[in-house]
């Protein structure tokens, strides 16, 4: 581009000459010498790149600590969650585990609108990406920590359709010398005492009898077992991180000003599609920060409104003896401020869903808790039709869709995990 | 276009829709002060927030120093806090609530999360003895 430049500019001057008048230098953008002109395409304003820093992958903060969790960083640990991440063994048909739904090879997603272990469950399996980030878990938040979590759907009929006494049973048959190695001793667990078929997990009434029968020193030797089960594999689970993506290197080059590199790293599509992101269209509303996601719960409207979403998860998170206040967490109530200030406003919260990370959204369809939408096409046409004082799209023309599609598309970039 | 949900019950609320005494995004600086007279003139309050820079998406806590409007600490009141986004109908993602009377007209409160930047506003209704009365402080995050 240099180089052309100072040829019509030498041109410009010799034509100059020969006429004998001055001739008015092109400007280097001009739009019929078909160069761009790559202040108007890169050049943001102070708060603009600012905006543009806050979501770049370098604004993300190192892995955040979790109090509640005395192994979340211990090698070991993570080894062994990884073991547990892949293992089938920790199901019902023997064929069901977390990578079953969390798939690596799709983004730790399994692209279906509803998840599939054992059976149909009745939400999306979420993307894995980031997750360590998060205050609250699932689609509702009705876990407040990240092994909380990895250990409700081992006991879900629906999903792994395991129980929490087999859990453990497998884990002193297996997995003995390696659990040891990071926890405590395993305590001696009898079949009588700890019958296998034992769980209070959602959709099994027989287990949950059984788990009513058992006496309760059993099911505390269960429960600690089946709580650093969930401790390990949120181990493994946390470094399931984003990598830079075209738009993390985007946001570097007009930083240094570097606009001609800027200019090679995503389409003019998707730069069009950036500025309506962070500017008229009003999405970082909601999808702020590195993750692009306000960690929050919101009712946007969506089709198959029957679900209470957060509205319900409230009372679930309150009383679940996994939280971050219960007596398997190790954190210090003082450190568990996300759930004692939790907002318990059922009826601000019905039919409420978080808002997901966009990091690697184009590659992950179909779309929202239940995949309503098969692909980002739709998510944008209904989010033109929604209007409230968060989501206000309809003027968005068909063009400025496909700018923002094209946008969402540089979001997307390597996901590592331990090898 | 009204919301495509109008009956949700968790839908975004609008602006229009929330009660009378609208608040009025401020004009200039002073609006934004951090120490401020309640509406029916009855107490002087003064907040500092731990940390300062007030970051967006984290847990953070105020102290708020209440005195009577001649200036003396209020060390029985009650307070409550309430926390709004005017221009989005939405409020704070947490419940903070006063944990501490530190003393000498001092209160922590704690449980503050400001979602996303913009001009937020936090309403402490201030409680003691047989008065009652209200302050709303402006913030311009970014």
């Amino acid at each position: 581009m240099a180089a052309a430049k100072a040829v019509l500019s030498i041109w410009g001057f010799s034509l100059a000459c020969l006429l004998g008048f001055p001739m008015p230098v092109l400007p280097a953008s001009g739009d019929s010498t078909g160069r761009p002109d790559l202040q108007a395409l890169h050049a943001y304003s102070e708060e603009e790149l600012a905006l543009l820093r806050s979501l770049s992958l370098s604004s993300l903060p190192p892995l955040p600590q979790d109090p509640t969790n005395a192994h979340a960083d211990d090698p070991r640990a993570r080894a062994l969650g990884k073991l547990f991440f892949f293992d089938p063994g920790f199901s019902a048909n023997g064929e069901v585990s977390c990578a079953t739904c969390h798939q690596p090879a799709t983004g730790f997603t399994d692209l279906l609108p509803l998840a599939k272990g054992i059976g149909i469950n009745t939400r999306r399996t979420m993307p894995l990406i980031g997750v360590a980030y998060n205050a609250w878990f699932f689609w509702d938040g009705r876990r407040d920590t990240l092994w909380s979590q990895a250990i409700v759907p081992i006991e879900n009929a629906q999903e792994h359709g395991f129980t929490r006494t087999m859990c453990a049973h497998r884990i002193f048959d297996r997995y003995r010398k390696e659990y040891e190695a990071v926890f405590d001793k395993l305590p001696a667990i009898s079949h009588t005492h700890c019958p296998p078929h034992a769980s209070p997990g959602v959709g099994n009434a027989a287990a949950l009898a059984a788990w009513k029968a058992m006496q309760p020193a059993d099911r505390d030797k269960v429960n600690l077992i089946y709580a650093n089960f969930g401790k390990a594999i949120a181990a493994f689970v946390r470094h399931i991180l984003p990598q830079p993506a075209p738009f993390d290197r985007y946001v570097e080059a007009v930083h240094t000003k570097d606009l001609a590199g800027a200019d090679t790293l995503i389409s003019r599509e998707a730069v069009a599609g950036l500025r309506l992101f962070i500017g008229r269209a009003k999405c970082t509303n909601c999808h702020l920060g590195p993750l692009f996601t306000n960690g929050g719960f919101h009712n946007v409207g969506l089709p198959n409104a029957s679900d209470p979403g957060r509205a319900q998860a409230i009372d679930d998170v309150l009383n679940d003896e996994f939280n971050c206040l219960g007596k398997y967490s190790d954190a210090k109530s003082e450190q568990c401020t996300e759930l004692r200030f939790i907002d318990t406003n059922r009826q601000k919260y019905g039919g409420a869903f978080k808002t997901p990370t966009l990091r690697n959204v184009a590659e992950r369809p179909p779309y929202m808790h239940v995949g309503q939408f098969k692909s980002l096409d739709e998510v944008l046409l209904f989010y033109r039709l929604s209007s409230s004082n968060e989501i206000e799209h309809q003027q968005l023309t068909e063009t400025e869709l496909q700018q923002i599609k094209a946008f969402l598309g540089t979001l997307s970039g390597p996901i590592s995990y331990p090898r | 276009m009204g919301h495509p949900c109008p009956s949700c019950p968790g839908k975004m609320t609008t602006a229009a829709e929330k009660p009378a005494d609208v608040p009025q995004k401020p004009t200039d600086a002073s609006g934004y002060a951090k120490t401020m007279t309640t509406k029916e003139g009855k107490f002087k309050v003064a907040y500092t927030s731990e940390p300062e820079a007030m970051p967006i998406g984290q847990i953070i806590s105020w102290k708020l120093k209440v005195q009577t409007a001649d200036g003396k600490p209020v060390t029985d009141a009650a307070i409550t806090v309430d926390g709004d986004m005017p221009e989005h109908g939405h409020g704070l993602p947490t419940a903070p609530r006063v944990t501490e009377n530190i003393g000498d007209g001092t209160y922590l409160v704690s449980g503050i999360k400001f979602s996303m930047p913009g001009w937020w506003i936090m309403t402490f209704t201030i409680k003691s003895g047989d008065k009652t009365d209200r302050v709303t402080f402006n913030l311009q995050l970014k």
